[in-house]
C-alpha cells in the first residue's frame, strides 16, 4: 500500500491537485509538521501541538486537498537539519503567509527580518509593523506565527531582555537562542 | 467541515484497493486505485456532503471500475496467433479463487458483491452506487451469490 499511496502523491503533485503538503521532521525538541503549499512553505508545527488538529485546521483554512507528501519539504527539511546542528543562519525557502493576516502579517515579516543570533523586543516588533503602541498586539502576532523557527519569533523578548512567551515552551525558546548563541534573562 | 484527505486515506485505501481487486483483478486494481483517488481529489473541495466519505469514494471505484471494463470491451487484445479452441481465464485466479469468481460475474451482479462484501455497503448504498432502486441491487447482488455458490461447489 505504501507504494500505492507514494505514486498517488507523486501523480497529485504532477496534477496539480496536491494544495497541502505535509511531512513530519525530527528536532532536538521532538517532532515537528512541516506543511507547504505551491506558493511555499505555510506552517510549522512544534512538538507540543496535536498534528492532528494543526492538519484540520490546514484543510479548514487553506483547502481540504491535504496529503501527506515528504519531497515537496525535502528542501525545508535539510535546512532545519543544518539550523539545529548551528551550520545555518538564514533559511532560503518561499514562504506562503497566507495564515496570518493585516496588523499580525506585517507584525511577523517584521520578525523575520531579525538576524540570527540577535533579538528585538516586542516593542520594536510593534514599531517595525507601523504601530509602536501596538505591543500586546505585537506579542499575540507572535504567539500566533503560524511559521515559527522560520520566522524566528524566538528572538522576540521583552524590553528588560525577559524571555517573554512562546508558543512551542520556554524550554524551546530557551534552546533555539541557544544554539544561536542569543543572550536572555531569565526570570521576567 | 471536510477533514484533510490524508485521512480519508488512512481509514479507506485499503477497502478501496480490496473491492476494485473484486471488480477488475488484482493486475489492473491498481491503476483503478490512482484513478480513483485522483478523480476523488479533483472533486474534493466541491462535495456539499461530507457525511458519507466512504460511500462516496467506493462509488467513484465502482465508476472507475466500470470504465475500466468498458475500454477493455473497446479495446480487444491483441494476439498473434488465435487459439484454435477453448477460452482463457482474463485474470490469474486469486489465492483462495473467491475474488477470482468474482471477477467472472456478470458486471451488476459483480459491482453488488464486491461493494456489499469487499466495501461492507448497506443495500440502499450500494443501490445508490449502481444508479438503481434498492431492490434491484438486492436482486443482483442474490443472483451474484448464487452464481458464486454453484461456481465455488
Amino acid at each position: 500500500m505504501k507504494a500505492e499511496l507514494k505514486r498517488l502523491a507523486d501523480r497529485a503533485e504532477a496534477e496539480g491537485l496536491l494544495d497541502v503538503a505535509y511531512a513530519s521532521a525530527d528536532s532536538p525538541f521532538g517532532e515537528l509538521l512541516l506543511a507547504a503549499t505551491p506558493r511555499g512553505v505555510v506552517r510549522v508545527g512544534l512538538p507540543n501541538q496535536d498534528p492532528d488538529e494543526l492538519l484540520e485546521e490546514l484543510a479548514e483554512r487553506v483547502s481540504p486537498r491535504v496529503l501527506e507528501a515528504p519531497p515537496r519539504l525535502d528542501a525545508l527539511r535539510r535546512e532545519l537539519d543544518l539550523y539545529f546542528e548551528g551550520r545555518l543562519t538564514d533559511f532560503d525557502q518561499p514562504l506562503d503567509w497566507r495564515l496570518s493576516r493585516d496588523f499580525r502579517r506585517r507584525a511577523l515579516r517584521s520578525v523575520a527580518r531579525i538576524p540570527y543570533g540577535e533579538t528585538r523586543s516586542y516593542r520594536q516588533v510593534a514599531r517595525g509593523a507601523g504601530n509602536e503602541r501596538a505591543v500586546r498586539a505585537a506579542g499575540s502576532a507572535c504567539g500566533s506565527n503560524p511559521i515559527p523557527i522560520v520566522v524566528p519569533c524566538h528572538r522576540v523578548l521583552r524590553s528588560g531582555g525577559g524571555l517573554g512567551g512562546y508558543e512551542g515552551g520556554l524550554p524551546m525558546k530557551r534552546g533555539l537562542l541557544e544554539i544561536e548563541g542569543a543572550s536572555w534573562r531569565d526570570g521576567s | 467541515m471536510l477533514p484533510p484527505f490524508q485521512a480519508l486515506l488512512d481509514a479507506h485505501s485499503a477497502e478501496v484497493l480490496a473491492v476494485l481487486r473484486g471488480a477488475v483483478g488484482r493486475v489492473d486494481a491498481e491503476d483503478c486505485f490512482q484513478e480513483t483517488f485522483l478523480a476523488a481529489l479533483r472533486a474534493y473541495p466541491e462535495i456539499s456532503d461530507g457525511r458519507n466519505l466512504r460511500g462516496w469514494l467506493l462509488t467513484i471505484a465502482h465508476r472507475k471500475a466500470i470504465d475500466h471494463h468498458r475500454a477493455n470491451g473497446r479495446r480487444p487484445l491483441p494476439v498473434a496467433e488465435v487459439a484454435e479452441a477453448g477460452v482463457h481465464d482474463p485474470e490469474p485466479p486469486d489465492a483462495d479463487g473467491l475474488w477470482a469468481a468474482v471477477a467472472q460475474l456478470p458486471p451488476k451482479q459483480r459491482a453488488a458483491v464486491s461493494l456489499r462484501y469487499g466495501g461492507d455497503l448497506p443495500h440502499a448504498e450500494i443501490a445508490a452506487a449502481l444508479g438503481c432502486s434498492t431492490e434491484a441491487a438486492r436482486r443482483s447482488l442474490h443472483e451474484g451469490i448464487k452464481r458464486l455458490r454453484k461456481e465455488l461447489q
